[in-house]
């Protein structure tokens, strides 16, 4: 931890200070504060819309949905990749840990081409045979899904792993020495020691997950009532001049945003505060 | 102290290849299975797609005139806002990490909306601000400047968040000591702190650079994708998709997945040299 030093803050610090706040109040503090004026320009009577119009509340389910199960997904395989990585040698182990990060640095239309290209049903890899086997992805839920999964993939991961190693195996040893299987010293021992890097990674899975964009448009057709999510709604909505609802959905999406963040903030706090007690 | 613990499996069993039990094999083979369905073999289907028509075919696709407009937007707003990044991230973790007033927790929050906001919402943010109706008198939706503007919205974490953890892992004694022996501020923050910031922000600026070259959702209802002037490489590949050209959406987008290789290859290579460090 750096040291708490209380010098009188210079003219300098003040520049930065007046600096720094100026710049993230331009860029991010006001406009989001005026999409939540604008969402209550006419009272509650915008959010009330949403919620009486059933594609949109179907559009909000589907998201919630497409979110849940590729975070379910994410949090099982980040944790199962992050034991892996840092418990075990195996040759290759440096390309995968690079190559687990691709998701956050490839554009969400590529990711959409990509899984189209190999799910399409019409001309992709393995795409017709599924569909042969009536299995849609494309243009249905299942893609919605991996698309979701794709783009917030390796964000568990990195939350795992630098507590994984931090916390090493002696505990486990201790564990296997006394007797125990290698499941019991998983829900034991290794799992309670990562929950909370498991429980910021879910959170900001789910997050990510929610407000995926590009990607779900490249495989979703966007099927009012179907297969179109709240973002594509947002959309939808400003290019049909419903500004009002456009503000409204991207009101409730940013809720759920600030609040994930806001939770991991907390519960950051909390145990850096235990950490430093501890320590 | 982390070199330590990272080293220690290496030095115990050098010649071993693998260390795993049969329940973490099948792990491995389940959990690879997940990832080449996901990612591996959609990446390598754009990639192989790209080239089907072979090296001639996908130059043309990437020199079009329009094609190569996006392009060179994308490349000239991503390296101009990764280079505020630098300065404006570097500046942003000393603020949060070396200052403290009141409202400063307000600002940890404020620098993690971007990452967490939808893109669309953040397109729709930015325009309530800098659009038609701005309160600023800002109009700065359907110009090439809206580019620079989203990108800067969407890429603010990277440097920061990079940057804070090691600015707070630093010893202020070193500090101290070239500051008893009568150095400036300036020479110690050049030849102290920023040598040991350096592979933080080099890192931060390729994920922030990366993000930008492949954004596309904050630009929707920004940049009103005019061609030649704010139509950036993602909304050229969607077009493409659109068209029914997977062969030219596939070219342009092997294009935007080797800029995203190149980010990795670097990433890797920093975080080695970070770890060595810490």
């Amino acid at each position: 931890m750096a040291e708490t030093r209380r010098r009188p803050a210079g003219p300098l610090a003040y520049t930065l200070r007046i600096l720094v706040t100026a710049y993230l109040l331009l860029l991010v503090a006001w406009p989001v504060a005026l999409v939540v004026t604008h969402t209550f320009d006419n009272g509650l009577e915008a959010l009330r819309a949403v919620f009486g119009d059933p594609d949109l509340v179907l559009a909000l389910r589907l998201s919630a949905y497409a979110a849940v199960v590729a975070t379910a997904l994410n949090t099982v395989f980040g944790v199962a990749v992050s034991l892996l990585l840092v418990r075990n040698e195996f040759p290759g182990k440096r390309v995968l840990s690079a190559l687990l990060d691709l998701p956050l640095s490839v554009s969400p239309i590529v990711v959409g081409l990509a899984l189209m290209l190999v799910y399409g049903g019409r001309n992709g890899w393995f795409g017709p045979t599924l569909e042969g086997w009536g299995f849609r992805v494309i243009f249905s839920t299942p893609g919605i899904v991996m698309a979701t999964a794709f783009v917030s993939l390796p964000l568990v991961i990195r939350e795992v792993v630098p507590v994984l190693k931090e916390i090493g195996t002696d505990q486990e040893q201790a564990a296997r020495s006394l007797g125990a299987s290698g499941w019991q010293t998983f829900w034991r021992i290794t799992l309670p020691s990562i929950k909370w890097a498991v429980v910021y990674g879910v959170v900001l899975t789910l997050a990510r997950s929610l407000g995926e964009f590009g990607a779900v448009k490249v495989v979703s057709g966007n099927v009012l009532g179907e297969t179109r999510t709240a973002t594509l709604a947002v959309e939808e909505k400003y290019l049909n001049f419903d500004q009002q609802g456009a503000y409204a959905i991207a009101f409730l999406l940013a809720s759920v945003s600030v609040l994930s963040i806001l939770i991991v903030f907390v519960l950051r706090a909390r145990s850096g505060r235990h950490h430093r007690e501890v320590s | 102290m982390t070199a330590l613990t990272q080293s220690r499996p290496v030095s115990i069993r050098p010649a071993l290849r693998h260390d795993l039990t049969r329940t973490s094999g099948v792990g491995l083979g389940i959990t690879m299975l997940w990832f080449s369905l996901l990612v591996l073999i959609p990446l390598a289907a754009v990639v192989v797609t790209a080239t089907a028509g072979g090296w001639a075919e996908f130059w043309r696709t990437i020199t079009n005139d329009q094609t190569a407009s996006a392009i060179r937007l994308t490349v000239t707003a991503a390296a101009a806002v990764t280079a505020v990044n630098v300065v404006m991230g570097t500046t942003i973790a000393w603020v949060l990490v070396r200052d403290r007033f009141v409202g400063k927790q307000l600002l940890e929050l404020v620098i993690d909306i971007p990452f967490a906001l939808p893109t669309i919402v953040a397109g729709l943010v930015l325009l309530s601000l800098y659009g038609a109706d701005s309160p600023l008198g800002l109009h700065l939706a359907n110009t090439s400047w809206s580019v620079y503007l989203a990108f800067l919205f969407v890429t603010l974490p990277f440097v920061v968040r990079m940057v804070q953890p090691v600015l707070e892992e630093l010893d202020a004694d070193v500090e101290e000591a070239a500051a008893s022996l009568g150095a400036s501020r300036a020479v110690i923050f050049r030849r102290i702190v920023l040598p040991s910031l350096a592979p933080a922000i080099a890192a931060g600026a390729a994920l922030s650079f990366a993000r930008a070259v492949g954004e596309y959702g904050s630009l929707v209802l920004l940049s009103g994708n005019l061609p030649f002037e704010s139509e950036v490489t993602s909304v050229r590949i969607l077009g493409a998709i659109e068209n029914d050209n997977r062969g030219g959406a596939a070219a342009i987008a092997t294009l935007l997945l080797v800029i995203s290789l190149l980010v990795i290859v670097v990433l890797d290579v920093l975080q080695r040299r970070v770890a060595r460090r810490g």
